[in-house]
């Protein structure tokens, strides 16, 4: 059973709902593949022994074998390469690893390179998995490739995927089997919840909304729910002291029963949806 | 001399763009004859490394000089392989920043802006 955590706008709570299922679950697998900001760790305070870099394949050219003729440029759908004055410029960083300069040029003047682009750190039981992309990286999807590769199969797993809902996330939830999408009662987190569930209803993953910092006197996410027979999973009360308890590195299941059973409901509320 | 000016349009009239990599096209002009060519920027709208292809494109048509707001550190560098001098121009028409140019009033630019400077409605 994987789970993702999704939410299409940032700060909704994404961490706050992975990380209480996670510990609420018990024996499971939690991955934070919100890989430009992992902070999944501060609440859930794992031992991480081991870390795998992530590496990359970029071009580097034999200038002894180059002519300088171009053709690596202009199979460069990334503007990754430039030739100028018969000297060929690359730029890793815009480079999408696709290798197809390697096929273009005539000399075989290109080999690919490895570059680090980030980090896979686990604990020692692979309970708690993140990855951590090198501060001004623009590309994470090969961090999230390894991380699923390390996706176990005997446990759930819950993965707090990364705000929006562009590549990296359209990446982390694919071939999961239920996606929760974490929103809250603003006019920005009811428009990017359009957003998320028309990204979940494409690529046609079971899911369902939880309503965080709810408030009775906004009605306008579960009016929503309701005109698109979207199931509301659950509804965390905007409470002070769930905020006070956050920045202190406790989650709300740490510090209320209720809350607490209603994240055990809320996984068994998961496995009805994701079998129907 | 030949010159790329970064222009909204593709006359002389055109306004110079203070964008270098997301211009709308260049403008290649003869600074002594005032004869010019219009070339669209095929890589404005592209998603990275639009100053990249941009430069290698002025690159291409043996621009010696180039006259714009604002260069990105990546365009920079493949300005400068080419040897091309970057000049900073003026919001007005091309013929006039050529103008400028001929008389020597124009500045030269030798540090770039950050990247991504002219994306999310920076004119």
């Amino acid at each position: 059973m994987k789970i993702a955590v999704l939410s299409g706008k940032g700060g909704t709570g994404k961490t706050t709902v992975s990380a209480s299922l996670a510990a609420s679950i018990g024996h499971c697998q939690y991955i934070d593949c919100d890989v430009e900001e992992p902070n999944g760790a501060l609440f859930l305070n794992p031992q991480i022994t081991d870390a795998s870099p992530v590496n990359v394949l970029v071009p580097y050219v034999d200038e002894q074998r180059c002519d300088g003729c171009g053709a690596c440029a202009k199979a460069c759908r990334f503007n990754a390469i430039a030739v100028v004055k018969g000297k060929v410029l690359i730029f890793p960083e815009v480079c999408h690893h696709c290798g197809a300069c390697v096929i273009a040029c005539p000399k075989d003047a290109i080999t690919e390179v490895e570059r680090e682009i980030g980090v896979v750190e686990a604990d020692s039981e692979s309970s708690f998995l993140q990855g951590r992309l090198n501060i001004g990286e623009p590309i994470t999807i090969p961090i999230i490739h390894q991380l699923k590769r390390l996706t176990r199969d005997d446990v759930p797993v819950v993965m707090d995927c990364s705000p929006g809902a562009s590549c990296t996330v359209v990446q982390t939830i694919d071939g999961c089997d239920y996606c929760i999408l974490v929103t809250e009662p603003t006019p920005f987190g009811l428009h990017d919840l359009k957003i998320a569930v028309s990204l979940v209803r494409k690529m046609d993953i079971p899911f369902g909304v939880v309503i965080n910092k709810a408030m009775p006197e906004d009605q306008s996410i579960q009016t929503y729910c309701k005109q698109e027979s979207i199931v509301v999973l659950m509804e965390i009360p905007y409470m002070r002291e769930i905020a006070e308890s956050y920045s202190n590195g406790m989650l709300p299941v740490q510090m209320n029963e209720d809350l607490r059973n209603r994240f055990v409901q809320l996984y068994d509320s998961i496995k009805e949806g994701a079998a129907s | 001399m030949k010159i790329a000016v970064s222009a909204k349009g593709n006359t002389m009239e055109s306004d110079m763009d203070q964008r270098f990599g997301r211009a709308a096209s260049f403008i290649i002009v003869d600074a002594q004859t005032m004869e010019y060519e219009a070339i669209d920027n095929t890589s404005a709208a592209s998603s990275g490394g639009a100053g990249i292809s941009a430069a290698q494109l002025v690159a291409e048509k043996d621009a010696e000089a180039v006259i714009t707001g604002n260069v990105g550190p990546n365009a920079m560098n493949v300005l400068k392989a080419a040897n091309i001098a970057i000049y900073k121009g003026a919001a007005v028409s091309v013929k006039e920043n050529v103008e400028q140019f001929n008389k020597g009033t124009l500045e030269k630019i030798q540090t770039n802006v950050p990247a991504h400077f002219g994306m999310g409605g920076k004119e």
